[in-house]
């Protein structure tokens, strides 16, 4: 029952989404109330479908990084040689966590220069620490007898690594990504300080003008694929356990 | 065959195994046994290499292990453990999958493989192949566990306290079992426990360990008539080593010829009954002597009380 529920929640969060991002004009008298007299209600200094598409891919490829180097940073230390480096990455992990992504942006920028290849930067650093962390707990969480039998019975490292531990710990792993992919969705709307295309576009917009509706267009949207990507990462959670 | 030679292996300062050696012989089970810390574990993973010896060698079949990599030594020895350490997050198939898959059998040799050993093990393959383990109950998790380590037709099998969280019942019977397994398949079988009991009944040697050192290496009859540590007489049992000695003999091999007819109203006990059974028969019936009657109800020899007490006499 509470499944159909929450199907049938998705549904609507999914086509509200998609319904506003493919003709906002229609949603006008909404936020008309919203904006100052004589300003534009929707957005309209850009596509706002394509300004999704660009914040969608910026914060996938950013934890498409964050992934392939957390986990293969938390496998590395939890075998052999990379035990001793344990303490060094959890630190780096952590750092790159605390360190504030606007921060990481104003120094990205003189290096690499405007647009996405800052944000992307900041976006992977702050989406390292949950990923590492979740990976590292479900590697740990192996019981020691499973690994037993698996050496036991002939695997070799890579053996039990690919068919022991990583599907064991996969449900937390996912639970990482999941964490990291909804907490830069919001992150991501900085990225619009340096010209990365994306939904923070339309906020600094709202900003800028005062503009209230403006805000909350963007904010929703952002709210609303935040919600969309973590029930996708629960759907592929639900799949494998 | 099974050497064991000058087995040892030191952790720093403390000696966990001190140099120990005594050997398997082919087909036959060998339980190590002794108490907690003893060096069971130790001593049998040195066997496949999952723990390195400080010193001394194990040759199988004159072989010594440490010339294969290691982890193509264990695909052909089984191993099975406490809380058999069934992979949660695959099927009983794929379960007992494990070591066939790794040696690369194809598909057809291994679903042939695994359905052989379900009925081997009397799980219903239709019922059981496609369940995970949390879904079985614990005598049927410990089978498939055995089941996995028999998969890649090992020739030697080492199990450390496999029954170690079964009921008395399910015990006994997965100790039938493996009896019954290890002949049928004609396996070598070293097995750690710290039941006497069950070193008794499942051991044709029994191997008994205190602190590191083997004391003694013999048949449990052995054992219990000439043990030669005060620890090993105090860890078989004094106070029943009598009867102890009477369970090790069956009804069957201990059975004379009957002299003629008369015996019409003697209680009957199963040839495979042990003595210590048909005595207890006896005397829970208040007779004196038992027929004793094969697998097809005919009889194949009495028992009189008085054969019974001298199997059971110091020698
Ligand atoms: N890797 C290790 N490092 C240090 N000491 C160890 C290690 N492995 C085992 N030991 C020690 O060696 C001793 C023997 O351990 P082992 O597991 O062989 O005993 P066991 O006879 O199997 O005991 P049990 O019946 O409790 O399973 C114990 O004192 C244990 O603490
Ligand atoms: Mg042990």
């Amino acid at each position: 029952m509470s499944r159909t529920i929450g199907a049938v929640l998705r549904v609507a969060v999914l086509a509200a989404l998609v319904a506003f991002l493919a003709a906002p004009a229609r949603f006008a008298p909404l936020f008309a109330p919203l904006a100052p007299p004589g300003a534009p209600a929707i957005y309209d200094q850009g596509d706002l479908a394509s300004l999704a598409a660009a914040h969608l891919a910026i914060v996938c490829c950013a934890a498409l990084a964050s992934t392939v180097v957390a986990v293969g940073l938390a496998l590395f230390v939890t075998r052999g040689a990379g035990v001793q480096f344990l303490p060094l990455s959890r630190a780096l992990v952590n750092f790159g966590q605390t360190f504030p992504p606007v921060a990481v942006l104003a120094i990205a920028v003189p290096l690499v220069g405007f647009g996405e290849k800052p944000t992307l930067i900041a976006l992977f650093a702050y989406g390292l620490l949950p990923i590492f962390e979740n990976t590292l707990a479900g590697i740990r969480a192996c019981p020691p007898a499973l690994l037993e039998a698996a050496s036991g019975m002939g695997m070799n490292g890579r053996q039990r690594l690919l068919g022991v531990e990583l599907p064991l710990a996969m449900p937390l792993i996912l639970e990482g990504v999941q964490l990291s992919l909804a907490v830069n969705v919001g992150t991501a709307t900085i990225g619009s300080t340096v010209a990365a295309k994306g939904l923070g576009e339309v906020i600094i917009a709202g900003l800028l003008s005062n503009n209230d509706a403006f805000i909350l267009q963007g904010g929703l949207a952002t709210g609303l694929m935040a919600v969309l990507l973590h029930e996708a990462v629960a759907l592929l959670r639900r799949r494998i356990r | 065959m099974i050497s064991i030679e000058g087995l040892s292996k030191r952790y720093g300062d403390l000696t966990v195994v001190d140099d120990v050696s005594f050997e398997v012989e082919s087909r036959t089970i060998a339980v190590v046994v002794g108490t907690s810390g003893s060096g069971k574990s130790t001593l049998l993973r040195m066997i496949n290499r999952l723990v390195e010896p400080s010193a001394g060698r194990v040759l199988i079949d004159g072989q010594d292990v440490a010339a294969e990599p290691p982890h193509l030594l264990r695909r052909r020895i089984g191993y099975a453990i406490q809380g058999h350490g069934l992979f949660p997050h695959r099927t009983v198939a794929q379960n007992i999958a494990t070591v066939p898959r790794l040696l690369g059998w194809p598909e057809q040799r291994i679903g042939a493989r695994v359905a052989e050993l379900l009925e081997l093990l009397q799980l219903d393959p239709g019922a059981f192949a496609g369940k995970y383990p949390h879904q079985l109950s614990g005598g049927q998790q410990q089978r498939v566990g055995v089941a996995r380590a028999l998969a890649g037709d090992p020739k030697v099998l080492l199990m450390d306290e496999p029954f170690g969280a079964l009921d008395p019942i399910i015990r006994a019977k997965a100790q039938d079992e493996l009896l019954a397994i290890q002949r049928r398949l004609g396996i070598t079988v070293v097995l750690v426990t710290h039941d006497m009991d069950e070193a008794f009944k499942l051991g044709a040697r029994v191997a008994v360990m205190s602190q590191g050192r083997l004391l003694q290496f013999d048949r449990p009859a052995t054992l219990l008539t000439r043990p030669e540590d005060p620890f090993v007489a105090r860890m078989t049992g004094i106070s029943d080593r009598a009867l102890k000695l009477l369970s090790l003999t069956s009804a069957r091999d201990a059975a004379v010829a009957d002299d003629g007819p008369g015996l019409g109203d003697a209680p009957q006990v199963a040839a495979t009954a042990s003595l210590r059974e048909v005595l207890s028969e006896l005397v829970w019936r208040g007779a004196t002597r038992a027929t004793v009657v094969d697998e097809r109800g005919q009889a194949c020899g009495s028992l009189a009380i008085a054969d019974i007490l001298a199997h059971g006499r110091a020698r």
